[in-house]
């Protein structure tokens, strides 16, 4: 059966493609979403620590799962090996309607002007590719805005004396701070930093007609019990659908992107839930399915003027894969310093993004998210023993009495870090996998001694009677994970970049990629409200540029 | 087209194909006692590394949060790849215990087991199974496995009657949006 043609086909329902389908389908245009996972609620795996996205060591709770999905990696000795979802080097996003934003930990951060313009700030730096994006903080500050006010931000940039300038306050008032919060808001002033609140993605009070957040504990990594977490899923994707205009289908598999020998994207194949091979032709394609899915979604489209991938023609279609070299340090206290006020990160300084002597770069510093009671039992100083009466002791005496101070150092790009397609290894479906080869960059390392040094000087100041590092950045492995990005990077030149500054992708008018894969570099910030802006962004030249059946 | 028929089959090829074979069967007959996977033997060894791992103390140990039964009931499902892994290893760690003590590991003295265990984890323990298993990452695997237990969701079937819970002092809500 024949799938009636549409105006735009979005693969991916999460940060970037949730968005895109809204204003596209607000607009005008018919739209189908197609998502590989399903619609996904608190009560799939509520607060059972050992499904959560943080800890799956029974499986990801929010996808995808280990049964249909694998991926190839490098090690740092250089072998190969197939992995796993639950597995942390298959470096995972989740896989259901709303993607990552159904259970991430919501942090709402805009990037700095000096994101932006990372070789213009900072110079050329050997060994990476770190470059300017082509637009700007400005250019994107009426995205953020749309993205802070239309899915829903609680913050006070107006405490924060590094925020980059912005038309319109949050649209929520900021969160609240823990007792541990309290008392690293103290211990920061005391040291002179520049402590507020955390801007968050979660209702602070009732908004968009969903409640004010519970504050519950087992917050990241999982769904919001009361719907206070905002995420596509319950902002955008609800708007799209509401339009009429907008088809959501669950449980598709896109295996590539349909090109014609003219070099135009004619639509694309997918897997429905019963495996059965469909067509959606489309006029325009926007590919949001997150850095790495993206790019092996690009590389898997090939066509006789792309027979390398659509795109990459001069191979740079998975290149530059970043994520974030997290680092910083563990506290213990004598006192209690728990309240049990999830989601537990509530306290921020930006000191250290930006102009650190001898640094690239830098990153936020922030009090961590609970650590729930399983992954607590790996939190231990170097050289304490992992198991029997001591490791119990450690567990029952510091739970309460510990703090944890991190932040996302910027990386710097590396062309060797990319993603291809395994020439061997297939899907469930027969699909190619992704394979992730690569290698950090001597300046992450730097950067993360550097962070973590001024994270355990902060949990001095707080009282803190024993403190030790964690995380090291620029290891022999490709960064990813999470906040996976940077594979489909947007530039001016078509030979150093794979799409235009409005995501279009060099070479092919009507195909978009709308996700983190476009970002050039990836701030010392957590990167969804980017991401969503950046797909107000791509939408908005969509909707200025389409002429009803194509582009000019 | 039945929805779950070939799916199921294509499926097991692939994942047989992908990683060596990872069904869902008891091996080698089914076992006698009350679980799943473990025999009551196999049982009583793990029961005892666990207790090792997380002892009892003011507070309940492994054994009381029923760390064996999550193991077993994860050997029977998610973590079937790791049957053989623990039936090779328990058998391990007897010829270790015997070597070393004269003795299966579940009759041990305490800190006897303690130092089996501590062979094992420093990787030299005696005994022909560990000529072909790797002590250390069985050790590892096992500890993984019993921190879950204890510390996990009680709904896998550990962490009976939230013993770990109530060690830290958390609450453990019954009701969807009560958490506080």
């Amino acid at each position: 059966m024949a799938l009636r043609r549409v105006n735009a086909v979005v693969v991916g329902a999460g940060a970037g493609g949730g968005v895109v389908a809204k204003e596209l389908s607000e607009a005008g245009l018919s739209v189908v979403l197609l998502e590989r996972g399903r619609w996904q609620t608190y009560a799939d795996i509520d607060n059972d620590e050992l499904r959560s996205q943080r800890t799956p060591v029974l499986g990801n709770g929010y996808g995808p799962d280990d049964r249909r999905y694998r991926r190839v990696v490098r090690d740092g000795a250089g072998r190969w090996h197939t992995v796993v979802p639950s597995d942390w080097r298959y470096n995972n996003n989740a896989a259901c309607v709303g993607g990552g934003t159904l259970s991430y930990g919501a942090m709402g951060w805009r990037f700095m002007p000096e994101d932006f313009r990372m070789r213009s700030t900072y110079g050329d730096v050997p060994g990476s590719t770190l470059d300017d994006w082509p637009i700007s903080y400005d250019d994107l500050e009426p995205c953020y805005q749309l993205a802070e006010w239309e899915i829903g931000v609680s913050g006070d940039d107006g405490q924060n004396p590094f925020s980059p300038p912005r038309r319109k306050p949050q649209p929520m008032p900021a969160f609240p701070y823990s007792r541990e919060g309290r008392l690293l808001y103290r211990a920061a002033r005391g040291i002179g930093l520049h402590p507020f609140p955390i801007p968050m993605l979660r209702n602070s009070v009732g908004y968009g007609g969903r409640p004010a957040c519970i504050h519950n504990r087992t917050c990241v990594g999982f769904a919001c019990p009361v719907n206070a977490k905002n995420g596509t899923h319950n902002t955008v994707i609800p708007e799209a659908l509401a339009t009429g205009n907008c088809e959501l289908r669950v449980k598709a598999v896109v295996s590539e992107v349909s090109l014609d020998d003219r070099g135009r994207a004619t639509g694309v194949t997918y897997f429905d839930e019963r495996g059965r091979r469909h067509i959606q032709t489309a006029d325009l394609v926007v590919v949001a399915a997150s850095a790495t899915e993206t790019a092996r979604l690009l590389l898997n489209s090939r066509s006789r003027l792309f027979p390398h991938g659509a795109g990459n023609n001069h191979d740079w279609v998975g290149r530059n894969l970043q994520g974030h070299a997290y680092c910083g340090a563990f506290g213990l206290f004598d006192d209690v310093i728990y309240d049990d006020l999830g989601p537990g990160a509530c306290v921020a300084v930006c000191d250290y993004n930006h102009h650190n002597h001898g640094i690239i770069g830098g990153g936020l510093l922030a009090n961590e998210f609970i650590r729930m009671p399983y992954l607590f039992a790996d939190r231990r100083p170097p050289g304490a023993p992992g198991w029997g009466r001591e490791h119990k002791d450690f567990q029952r005496r510091y739970f309460r009495r510990h703090a944890v101070v991190m932040g996302p150092i910027q990386e710097m790009p590396v062309f060797e870090s990319r993603v291809e397609v395994d020439p061997v290894v297939r899907d469930y479906w027969g699909i190619p996998v992704a394979r992730i080869s690569g290698h950090g960059h001597p300046q992450d390392r730097r950067g993360t001694d550097f962070l973590s040094a001024r994270a355990e000087e902060w949990l001095r100041a707080a009282g803190a009677h024993t403190t030790w590092k964690t995380g090291e950045g620029g290891g022999a492995v490709a960064s990813g994970g999470q906040h996976q990005a940077g594979t489909c990077r947007m530039g001016n030149d078509p030979r150093t970049s794979v799409v235009n500054k409005y995501g279009q992708v060099h070479e092919i008018d009507n195909l978009f990629v709308a996700d983190a894969s476009l970002h050039v570099t990836n701030g010392g910030f957590n990167p969804a409200l980017t991401i969503m802006a950046l797909g107000y962004w791509v939408s908005d030249y969509i909707k200025r540029e389409w002429r009803g059946t194509g582009f000019r | 087209m039945p929805p779950d028929g070939i799916d199921r089959r294509a499926f097991v090829q692939i994942a047989g194909a992908a990683v060596g074979g990872m069904i869902v069967a008891p091996a080698c007959g089914a076992p006698a006692g009350r679980w799943r996977v473990l025999t009551d033997a196999e049982a009583a060894v793990v029961e005892a590394i666990a207790e090792q791992i997380v002892p009892a103390d003011q507070d309940p140990g492994a054994r009381e949060a029923s760390v064996v039964n999550y193991i077993d009931q994860q050997l029977a499902g998610v973590f079937a790849a790791h049957q053989e892994t623990y039936r090779r290893g328990i058998a391990g760690v007897q010829q270790t215990s015997n070597f070393m003590f004269g003795g299966n590991f579940e009759t041990l003295e305490w800190s006897q087991q303690t130092d089996v265990l501590r062979a094992l984890e420093l990787g030299q323990p005696r005994g022909a199974v560990w000529e072909t298993e790797a002590a250390q990452s069985f050790f590892a695997l096992v500890r993984n496995h019993t921190m879950q237990g204890f510390y996990g969701s009680p709904r896998h079937g550990g962490n009976r009657r939230l013993v770990s819970f109530r060690m830290i002092g958390l609450d453990y809500p019954r009701v969807v949006g009560e958490n506080r």
